[in-house]
């Protein structure tokens, strides 16, 4: 952590010099706090493989051991380096609790993932490598999920015209401005648990729903809607966007409002009919926030799942499955926690690879049209 | 003919077909257009709410004739709050489910907020800190800190839930209420940190440096001078993080069982069990979105406000 170095941005008014006894107490301090939070862990890893009598019943100890050497690492920051442990001081608890609940938990994700360990099996976890990532490769209801993220995801263009179209609506000269603006937002407010309640459960009803009577009437006899994959999949997307497209219509909306008015203007004295205006001048000035907009959509795409584990579990036949709501099968429903771990890391790799693909291809690609 | 004017619904003397009635005629045309879509997209928005909120307030067999309009369709009921203990006549009596309801909605209450507030904390000051100083971690420079906390987002809850799961069960924090509020902090902290940072530095560095001529020290000034300007950008953060902590159900489904169980997770188990109860489930989701509502309609302003800057950076 001592690389963490502040180089101060603005001149500093008095450069003050730590005494030299400060720096060494505060280095004792955190060598102090660092031997004793190893020596917990040591304690607690011999007791929890029987190793040792000595203990604890939980690991939570652990936990506040680390919490005390964070504290140490701050004093002692401020201590060895004044001004710029300071400084330091700002990044150093969200790097810290970001250390303690991401990037641990992914690591040990990483060592679940190799092992055999079924919760109603008798035998307890052992390791088999990389077994369950081959396993993965001839789980067909795992591809199937995947595929289906792929209809999810792309399904966001459509969310994003819609959003699109709204914000340009909501930034029109209109009347009752603040109350389509608050009605246009309250979907977003929404858990997806209750909606997929009030809409999946109660408004596409097969006998006596508002939105299955509306589907007779216009002619189609069994709207059953989640008994057939590809209107199963339909409800689950209208239902996410449904909830989703709020959000980014609201990203927009800022986007819109921040443009600067002159620009309309003189497409309008150059005779710009509204289209032009919006094709030439107003949708190219919007890429930036239509790219953050659109790559923020698509991430919460990725982690869509109680939707469909409510409505309709993944049927009929895993035509809505989701990776998430798939692995939350496996877990729920067989307890296999190596197994589906290995799954979510898999998906894990996966979309980090393709994201930044994704990120690296948009910038090369705003920065050409720049 | 003055009847074509009328017609055409000019109320100007001009003649009919001339150029400027033609616009005013397209004008009103895409006016009506603009507001027919409007009304219909806030139809689409409000009726789900409008039907789960007249839905609790059915009986039985209103429910199944798909009646729409209380009084007229309807005699309104109090059936469904009172299978949750809240209607009227009830709400005076010791009911079983509306302690249950309590507890929940308490356990979401105490995880979002606290969540959300932790959140806005740990996430406030890294952005300030990253905004306004320069940092080397390693080869990391501060962009490469920012991407790190904001990449943060990328991960989807199904990595993280079952080492959650495990290592919840070795720290005796499984269902817990600080244990839920350690993963939703985490959940929501790359947004706090991308919607602050903004915010940030939208306010000019000339500040700073004219409080550290009058001798305040970095946390002074963020404190004193800077925490002040970045407040409505900080209550916007605050909702987004509260909307996405209070709705949450993946991990409160497999980490919470009885203690620290939220209401998405108690919505969820109403509908798998003896079929559904119409008007219970319709009241607990109105119970179960209505402070969000509330939020959404008081606080609306503050959400475009605060991503304002977020958004065209």
């Amino acid at each position: 952590m001592d690389s963490s170095a502040a180089t101060i941005s603005p001149p500093r008014m008095l450069p003050r010099r730590d005494k030299p006894g400060r720096r060494h107490l505060g280095r004792a301090l955190i060598a102090v706090a660092t031997l004793g939070l190893g020596c917990v862990v040591v304690l607690q890893i011999l007791h929890a493989s029987g190793g040792s009598i000595l203990g604890f019943a939980t690991w939570l100890p652990v936990l506040y051991a680390y919490i005390a050497w964070c504290v140490a690492l701050g004093f002692g920051q401020v201590m060895t380096r004044g001004e710029q442990g300071r400084r330091a001081l700002f990044v150093l608890p969200a790097a810290l609790f970001t250390g303690a609940v991401v990037i641990f938990p992914t690591l040990f994700g990483f060592y679940i993932a190799s092992l055999d360990w079924n919760l109603s099996a008798a035998g307890g976890p052992h390791f088999i490598g990389l077994g369950n990532f081959i396993a993965l490769f001839h789980d067909t209801d795992y591809w199937n999920a995947l595929a289906n993220m792929v209809f999810y995801v792309a399904a966001v263009a459509v969310e994003y015209a819609i959003a699109f179209g709204l914000a340009l609506l909501l930034t029109a000269e209109i009347r009752a401005r603040k109350f389509f603006r608050v009605a246009f937002l309250l979907p977003f407010m929404l858990s997806p648990v209750a909606v997929s309640w009030m809409i999946g459960k109660s408004l596409f009803e097969y006998r006596f729903g508002p939105v299955t009577d509306l589907a007779r009437f216009l002619g189609w006899q069994t709207p059953a809607f989640f008994a057939y994959p590809w209107t199963a999949r339909m409800g689950i997307e209208v239902m996410d966007a449904w909830v989703s497209i709020p959000f980014m219509m609201i990203l927009l909306l800022a986007g819109l409002q921040a443009l600067p008015r002159e620009v309309h203007e003189a497409a309008k004295v150059d005779g710009a009919t509204p289209w032009q205006s919006f094709w030439h001048v107003t949708f190219p000035l919007m890429l930036p926030v239509s790219v953050t907009a659109l790559l923020i959509r698509i991430i919460f795409k990725l982690k869509l799942a109680d939707l469909v584990i409510n409505v309709t579990s993944g049927g009929p036949g895993g035509a809505t499955d989701t990776v998430s709501s798939y692995v939350y099968r496996v877990y729920s429903d067989r307890s296999n926690v190596g197994y589906g771990t290995a799954l979510a890391m898999f998906y894990l790799v996966l979309i980090v690879v393709l994201l930044t693909l994704l990120l690296r291809l948009t910038n090369r690609w705003l920065r050409r049209l720049a | 003919m003055s009847s074509t004017q009328t017609r055409i619904g000019t109320r100007t003397r001009r003649r009919p077909g001339s150029a400027a009635t033609m616009r005013r005629v397209r004008h009103a045309g895409s006016r009506v257009l603009i507001y027919a879509v409007l009304i219909l997209w806030s139809f689409v928005c409000l009726f789900p709410i409008y039907w789960t909120v007249t839905t609790s307030f059915k009986s039985a067999v209103d429910v199944t004739q798909a009646h729409l309009i209380p009084w007229l369709d309807f005699p309104p009921d109090w059936k469904g709050w009172r299978s949750l203990g809240l209607s009227p006549d009830t709400i005076f009596q010791v009911s079983d489910p509306r302690a249950e309801f309590l507890g929940r909605f308490a356990n979401s209450v105490i995880t979002a907020a606290g969540a959300s507030l932790l959140a806005l904390l740990l996430g406030s000051l890294a952005a300030y800190g990253l905004s306004r100083f320069r940092y080397r971690f390693g080869p990391m420079r501060n962009d490469d800190i920012l991407f790190f906390f904001i990449s943060q987002l990328i991960l989807p809850p199904v990595v993280l839930a079952l080492p959650f799961l495990v290592l919840y069960r070795e720290l005796a924090l499984l269902d817990t209420r600080i244990g839920m509020v350690m993963i939703y902090t985490l959940t929501v902290l790359p947004i706090v940190i991308w919607i602050m940072r903004d915010q940030f530095n939208a306010i000019p560095l000339e500040l700073d440096e004219a409080a550290m001529v009058d001798g305040l020290s970095p946390w002074g000034i963020f404190l004193r001078i800077i925490l002040p300007i970045a407040l409505p950008g900080m209550v916007a953060a605050f909702i987004l993080s509260l909307v996405l902590c209070w709705n949450e159900y993946f991990f409160a489904a497999l980490l919470t069982a009885t203690n620290a169980k939220t209401l998405p997770v108690m919505v969820a188990s109403q509908t798998g069990s003896q079929g559904i109860n119409w008007w219970s489930m319709a009241a607990l989701s109105t119970a179960a979105i209505f402070p969000l509502v509330l939020v959404g309609i008081f606080l609306e302003k503050f959400i475009v406000k605060g991503l304002a800057t977020g958004a065209v950076k």
